[in-house]
């Protein structure tokens, strides 16, 4: 729908009154589900961009020192982040597998998508836990530092929401299940895609930043006039 | 798919059975409704018993030796907390939003009541939480309303152990709450408006309340990240707003944070919120002067689009509220300029009330006293908004009782006539009696005069520089003892106005027994909430079937027509197509 036309419609005139009443049908429950996808995407994207322009701004304070760059910083070698960000990836390849399953009819291949992504994120959210334990391990506590307490706050939150889409994944699977109608799976595994897709970009937006080092920080700190 | 509601359909789905599934665990949107409605009042009616504590000891100074100065501060905190988000947003949105939305659109409910339902009872469990931190050791905080770190969290503000922590743990509550309930309302907006509504056939409450839900879900995620990261500096001990300090002679394990921080993230929220309070109020009053001025609003499409220009605004203007905290001058120019250019659409929508008045039948009934009522509040508070907009005028201004008058005169009072008009209005609709006429009069001129009798005096307080937040004046030289002599004209005024709101109570719940049947359409008005086949609706709200919508909700007056007004269900006749036509 063109918006910019709709805000220019004169509901008191009455000889158009067909043609939009055609315009708009009753509701469809999957697009009322994708109309809400986009709107919590949207919240999570806020409040992501948020916690990343007060991690700039917080950065730009002397105590602040980076997780990457020099020899001695937990992330100046991100191979572990890799790793755990090749899981992530490797969920939403799954789940977009799974899906690819539904469209095709293949239960088989849906049941396998679904189940490697489901194994893939919990994988993927036990590396983030062992990482936090093996950064406690070389003495960066949460509070040590602000460049810390924001890995851990962020990685926490972006978890919460990975465990939040398991919650509803596995909703969306024993519903199917208990329906016994696998095509009725289609809309919801691909707004549950969508979010995993989502999730992993945010995810690589998270890594980008949390081991940056601090030249480039400081750019994108000054980009944004901190 | 289980949980979304098919409104082309009669639902099954969520039919409730019992008292229990009718009343408590309800589903429907109207229940949910007065759910949200009765526990804000609740709540509201503590704050405003705060309020009156407040008022006696700032009228009465030494009077009364229950209320210290850690009291007053709580007071003073709780007071505002509770009213901004706990009564204004939830009654306004909740319940109003809840009841209207799918009634004014043609919808047999919300399309996710399961998630509406869980949003009314997060809420509530918000709202306990909330209440809970008056009976923990140390009390609730008495940080202020914007719980500014780092005096929130430290020793020497009230509160600052348990009563924070409940604090952010009910904000962030709420605001699942709220967004659970506001991913419904913007939805169901989208998605299950009845055949031929339009969004340009909105009545302009629909408009002002889901431009106002897009602003909510956009803004309470930064109070939830503020909120998050002040938990984690009180309970981790991390430093996002934390910065190296002593606190009672003890250096603090702290380093480098930044308050500043922190008032940008909530006044990020905190203006948004403002228009969050405002726009479900704009739109309301709008249908309420049009419905019982016998006139179409005038200029819909441009209410309409400053209603939207409102909403994208109130994200630009957000420093403001921190003219006082040494941000560069050029960044108070671009939030000044924003402030003021921001002022073009609420004026327009000003003129626009005024000008539905214009010659119209005005009927001054007690929802219309109420929505006139309102436009003098706002409009007095919205001048005042335009001085403290000025950096140069607020500094001086700043944290007096001026700032106190403006915003209770734009934000406080304003939607609460905008509530008391939307409450008199649709109550014939929710409960299917009236009420009594002569005591909602009686209750509008309490309210009316007693809000000018507290809020003007106190403009003329601020402009003496009379500090806000202060539990005692103490002996300041530039406080003449008759700005004491104010205060407890002030005091006796509020409590004038907080006492006659008994006789709304009375008038509400005795109606409900004694009223007369309201009938079908009371007022007369052309919104689908009043064309329903039951009053007030049933479950469902349409019977077998839903309503087609033939025009906008402002066809009062039409020419030719056998009444004063054709409901938005009534098909065009040929001689209206013909002038429709004619005036295209």
């Amino acid at each position: 729908m063109n918006v910019l036309r709709m805000l220019r419609d004169k509901p008191w005139l009455h000889a158009a009154e067909a043609a939009t009443v055609a315009q708009y049908g009753g509701p469809d429950p999957v697009a009322a589900m994708r109309v809400m996808l986009r709107f919590i995407l949207a919240i999570v994207g806020v409040i992501f961009f948020l916690f990343i322009i007060t991690f700039l701004a917080r950065s730009q304070y002397p105590d602040f020192q980076a997780l990457a760059g020099a020899p001695w910083q937990p992330f100046t070698d991100p191979s572990r982040l890799w790793f755990n960000t090749a899981l992530l990836a490797c969920a939403s390849l799954a789940i977009q597998m799974g899906l690819g399953g539904t469209r095709h009819g293949k239960l088989n291949v849906t049941v396998a998508g679904i189940s490697a992504a489901v194994f893939f994120t919990v994988l993927f959210l036990i590396a983030q836990f062992d990482l936090w334990l093996h950064l406690q391990s070389m003495g960066f506590y949460m509070n040590g530092n602000p460049a810390n307490s924001y890995f851990y706050l962020l990685t926490a939150v972006h978890g919460l929401h990975l465990i939040g889409g398991l919650l509803v994944l596995s909703n969306v699977v024993f519903r199917v299940w208990y329906d016994n109608d696998a095509a009725s799976l289609t809309a919801p595994l691909k707004l549950c895609t969508t979010y995993w897709h989502f999730l992993l970009g945010v995810w690589l937006v998270l890594f980008a930043i949390l081991t940056a080092r601090p030249e480039t920080i400081n750019a994108l700190a000054a980009m944004c006039g901190f | 798919m289980q949980n979304v509601a098919i409104a082309d359909q009669i639902d099954e789905l969520h039919d409730p059975q019992t008292f229990i599934t009718k009343y408590i665990w309800s589903q429907d949107h109207k229940v949910i409704a007065i759910q949200y409605g009765l526990t804000a009042i609740f709540v509201g009616l503590i704050a405003l018993a705060l309020s009156g504590l407040m008022r006696l000891q700032l009228g009465f100074p030494d009077a009364f030796d229950f209320i210290n100065p850690s009291d007053y501060l709580q007071f003073v905190t709780m007071h505002g907390m509770i009213m901004v988000i706990y009564l204004l947003t939830a009654l306004l949105l909740g319940g109003f939003g809840n009841y209207l939305i799918p009634l004014m659109i043609g919808a047999r409910d919300m399309v996710f009541p399961f998630l509406n339902m869980l949003s009314y009872w997060f809420y509530l469990v918000s709202v306990i939480v909330l209440l809970t931190s008056f009976f923990v050791p140390g009390g609730p905080t008495g940080a202020g309303w914007t719980l500014y770190p780092p005096q929130a969290i430290l020793p020497g503000t009230p509160g600052y152990d348990w009563g924070i922590i409940l604090m952010l743990v009910s904000l962030a509550i709420f605001i699942v709450a709220f967004t659970m309930g506001g991913l419904n309302y913007v939805t169901t907006v989208l998605q299950a408006r009845t055949h031929g509504m339009t969004l340009m056939r909105m009545p302009l409450t629909i408009w002002g309340i889901f431009t106002a839900t897009v602003l909510g879900l956009l803004a309470f995620p930064a109070l939830l990240v503020s909120a998050i990261m002040m938990m984690l500096d009180k309970t981790l001990g991390t430093s996002f707003f934390m910065p190296a300090l002593v606190s009672l002679g003890e250096n603090l394990d702290y380093s480098g944070g930044s308050p500043i921080l922190f008032q940008h993230l909530f006044w990020f929220f905190g203006h948004p919120e403002v228009y969050i309070v405002a726009l479900p109020a704009f739109g309301m009053v709008s249908d309420v002067l049009a419905t019982h001025a016998r006139k179409s609003i005038f200029g819909y499409r441009m209410m309409v689009w400053a209603i939207v220009v409102i909403g994208g605004l109130s994200f630009f203007v957000w420093a403001h509220h921190m003219y006082v905290s040494g941000m560069d001058p050029a960044f108070g120019f671009f939030f000044a300029t924003t402030t003021l250019i921001i002022a073009v659409p609420t004026a327009i929508k000003v003129y626009n009330w005024v000008l539905t008045l214009w010659k119209g039948n005005i009927q001054l009934t007690v929802p219309m006293l109420f929505a006139i009522g309102f436009i003098f509040t706002f409009t007095h508070g919205g001048l005042t908004g335009l001085f403290l907009g000025n950096v140069t005028i607020d500094l001086p201004l700043s944290d007096t009782y001026f700032v106190v008058a403006h915003f209770h005169m734009v934000m406080g009072v304003s939607p609460i006539m905008v509530l008391f008009a939307a409450i008199y209005h649709w109550y014939p609709l929710l409960t299917g009696k009236m009420f009594d006429e002569r005591l909602g009069k009686i209750h509008f001129w309490f309210t009316f005069l007693g809000t000018y009798a507290i809020y003007l005096p106190m403009h003329y307080l601020g402009f003496l520089g009379v500090p806000r937040r202060y539990f005692a004046m103490g002996s300041m030289d530039f406080i003449p003892d008759s700005a004491q002599t104010l205060n407890q004209s002030i005091t006796i005024s509020a409590l004038i106005v907080g006492f006659s709101q008994l006789i709304f109570l009375y008038n509400v719940f005795v109606s409900l027994r004694n009223g007369k049947p309201a009938g079908h359409n009371p007022w007369g008005a052309t919104s689908l909430e009043w064309q329903t086949p039951d009053v007030p609706p049933r479950h469902g709200n349409w019977g077998p079937k839903l309503p087609q919508v033939y025009r906008w909700a402002y066809d009062y007056g039409v020419p030719g027509a056998k009444e004063d007004f054709i409901p938005q269900n009534h098909p065009v006749t040929d001689s209206e197509r013909t002038a429709g036509e004619h005036d295209a």
